[in-house]
């Protein structure tokens, strides 16, 4: 079983949940931008949450099957299509030999997750078939997929057809988004009239937001605290003694435009951080286009753990509702 | 020095050891992040040490954030005294400076630069009191380099130059970031020096080249086989200048798996360093050449 990819979308890379075990060597956990969608999508068709799948942002590949197989599309709006004729999103759809999937218009949502039943079954790399492309390392030869590549699948059941994720469990953003932040790491850097402004700004996606950090524009500029710089961090009131980076933490170079790390995230580096986003709206991020309006919300570590409970508890209804 | 607790989101606790730089403050972060590892504190899946801090991911499903902050605390007091000796490697890298790569690179970002009349080299010789390019170079590749992070991208190492605070190279980096740096740049920001191990995005100055890969996700390069990563922290780096015919041969020798770069293994002890700073430099050369 293979998938002849006719057209590779925008970037579009074989993702599963990641290869934890690799920051202190600057290489990321990568994986999924968006996971509950990821397992959603694997879930649907029959596969272990921690397939491979393949991960699209803003516009669908064009695929080819040679077997017949089960697919979901999670995550984005975006109207799968197989021969022309229109499938739901969150519900498994079969695939016939021969028959050909594309896509739609994205309708909102920034990245659809593409799972074939038996999962996309390319070698893994220190223990994920996730695609780092800077490294060139995992997923397809290391890079995004490209016209006239030839996708192995496993072999997966065609059981689960119309299976489908209920409504009320698929999570979109807001509008405005709101992405709760846990103040800290370097938050003492910039003065309390900055760091009240930070959260009362409405802020917009900058064009400059991938798999390894998200910028935002439009908010007021942050103001630092006189020091002296240390020594070893650079001159600049926004530099510190280069450090490790959490994923989800937002930096602020020269106090203009926070960048959120995300999946692909560099493992550190000079500039100083305000916080993080917590682990319960990461998968949110993902989905979010250029010039969406956003708000950071400030939260207590409580706030942020009782958040990730509520996280917990949907991907346990979901796997309730679909295994 | 006095060390500082604070939560990366919920799945991180980050400990800054010392907002400076030193090499005291890599030994206690060292020495704090390997305490953490050996403790086995459940819930803990990554540690990652930096120059003069370092980052624990965990699950917080597992263990309390208040709780992993009480047991990472509670080794505080042991990493101190922890005596500041590592067993480590000397390796020796060949450096093709003012190579025709870099220089076209930094021609094309120019206007990102400080100095856009220059080059990288110029600027750095200039701003660090050196009187010529060759006298930057001869300081750059004359003492030995000490590796006290490894990240930002795959296998880039971060160097810290083993003299005296005063005698230490310091350049900005660029005024805006390049978007492209070739693969193996030898650059450098702040105080540290670093090689790209990618190609890819960069804000140190750039000058020259190595011949000699660093990460190989292919694993076929002949000292890479057992892992793709080449650097680890303690490593102890010294450039040695090459011409254009050298760097041309030690790539073909790269492409053929020909060639080994000179390592030795030494113990590097923190206090006889500060105490005879170029008299441990030359002890630990003398080694990489076989004395």
């Amino acid at each position: 079983m293979a998938i002849k990819v006719l057209h590779h979308g925008l970037a579009t890379t074989v993702q599963d949940l990641g290869r934890p075990g690799y920051f202190h060597l600057g290489i990321p956990v990568g994986g999924a931008m968006d996971r509950f969608a990821m397992r959603a999508a694997n879930l649907l068709v029959g596969n272990d949450e921690g397939a491979a799948g393949l991960e699209a942002v803003f516009i669908g590949p064009k695929l080819e099957f040679t077997e017949d197989a089960l697919v979901a599309v999670t995550g984005a709006d975006m109207p799968a299509k197989v021969d022309g004729v229109p499938q739901p999103g969150w519900t498994a759809f079969k695939v016939k030999s021969g028959q050909t999937l594309t896509f739609d218009f994205l309708k909102s949502g920034a990245r659809i997750c593409i799972a074939v039943s038996g999962g996309i079954d390319v070698p893994e790399a220190l223990g994920s078939r996730s695609t780092y492309p800077i490294g060139a390392l995992g997923g397809y030869k290391g890079r995004p997929l490209a016209a006239g590549d030839v996708l192995p699948v496993g072999k997966g059941s065609l059981a689960s057809e119309g299976k489908t994720v209920d409504e009320d469990l698929r999570r979109k953003p807001d509008m405005p988004a709101e992405l709760r932040v846990l103040p800290g790491l370097y938050w003492h850097r910039v003065t309390e009239e900055s760091q009240e402004n930070f959260f009362a700004d409405e802020w917009k996606v900058a064009n400059e937001a991938d798999r390894m950090g998200y910028r935002f524009k439009g908010g007021r500029t942050l103001d630092f605290v006189d020091r002296e710089q240390p020594f070893g961090a650079g001159s600049d009131p926004s530099n510190i003694v280069d450090s490790c980076y959490p994923y989800g933490s937002i930096q602020v170079p020269g106090g203009t435009e926070p960048i959120i790390l995300h999946r692909d995230a560099v493992s550190g580096g000079g500039y100083f951080m305000v916080g993080t986003v917590i682990s319960a709206d990461m998968d949110l991020i993902g989905q979010l286009q250029p010039h969406t309006p956003t708000r950071f919300v400030k939260v207590t570590m409580e706030a942020a753990l009782a958040a990730r409970e509520e996280r917990r508890a949907g991907l346990a209804r979901l796997r309730e509702a679909l295994t | 020095m006095t060390i500082r607790y604070t939560f990366g989101g919920d799945e991180h606790l980050f400990v800054e050891c010392n907002e400076e730089m030193s090499l005291e403050a890599f030994f206690t972060s060292l020495s704090m992040a390997k305490g953490v590892r050996e403790s086995g504190i459940k819930g803990v899946t990554e540690i990652c040490p930096a120059n003069a801090s370092f980052q624990i991911k965990f699950n917080p499903d597992i263990i309390h954030p208040d709780d992993i902050l009480k047991e990472v605390k509670a080794i505080e007091g042991a990493a101190a005294r922890a005596e500041p000796i590592l067993k480590t490697r000397i390796v020796e890298i060949p450096v093709f400076y003012n190579d025709p790569w870099t220089h076209e690179t930094l021609m094309r970002f120019r206007e990102r630069h400080q100095d856009p009349a220059g080059t990288d080299l110029d600027y750095a010789a200039r701003i660090n009191d050196y009187g010529s390019v060759e006298d930057f170079v001869g300081a750059h590749s004359g003492s030995p380099w000490f590796v006290s992070m490894v990240g930002f991208v795959a296998g880039l190492p971060f160097m810290y130059q083993m003299v005296e605070r005063k005698r230490q190279i310091q350049v900005p980096k660029y005024l805006r970031p390049r978007t492209d740096t070739p693969k193996l740049t030898v650059g450098h920001g702040g105080c540290f020096g670093c090689i790209y191990s990618v190609r890819g995005a960069g804000g140190y100055q750039m000058f020259g080249i190595t011949p000699m890969p660093i990460f190989d996700p292919t694993q076929t390069t002949s000292y890479l086989r057992d892992f793709m990563v080449f650097f680890r922290p303690g490593d102890i780096v010294k450039f040695k200048p090459i011409d254009r015919d050298a760097y041309d041969q030690a790539v073909e020798d790269v492409e053929k798996g020909r060639f080994a770069p000179p390592i030795r293994e030494v113990n590097f002890d923190l206090g006889e360093f500060q105490k005879d700073m170029d008299g441990t430099n030359a002890r630990l050369e003398g080694m990489l050449h076989g004395h």
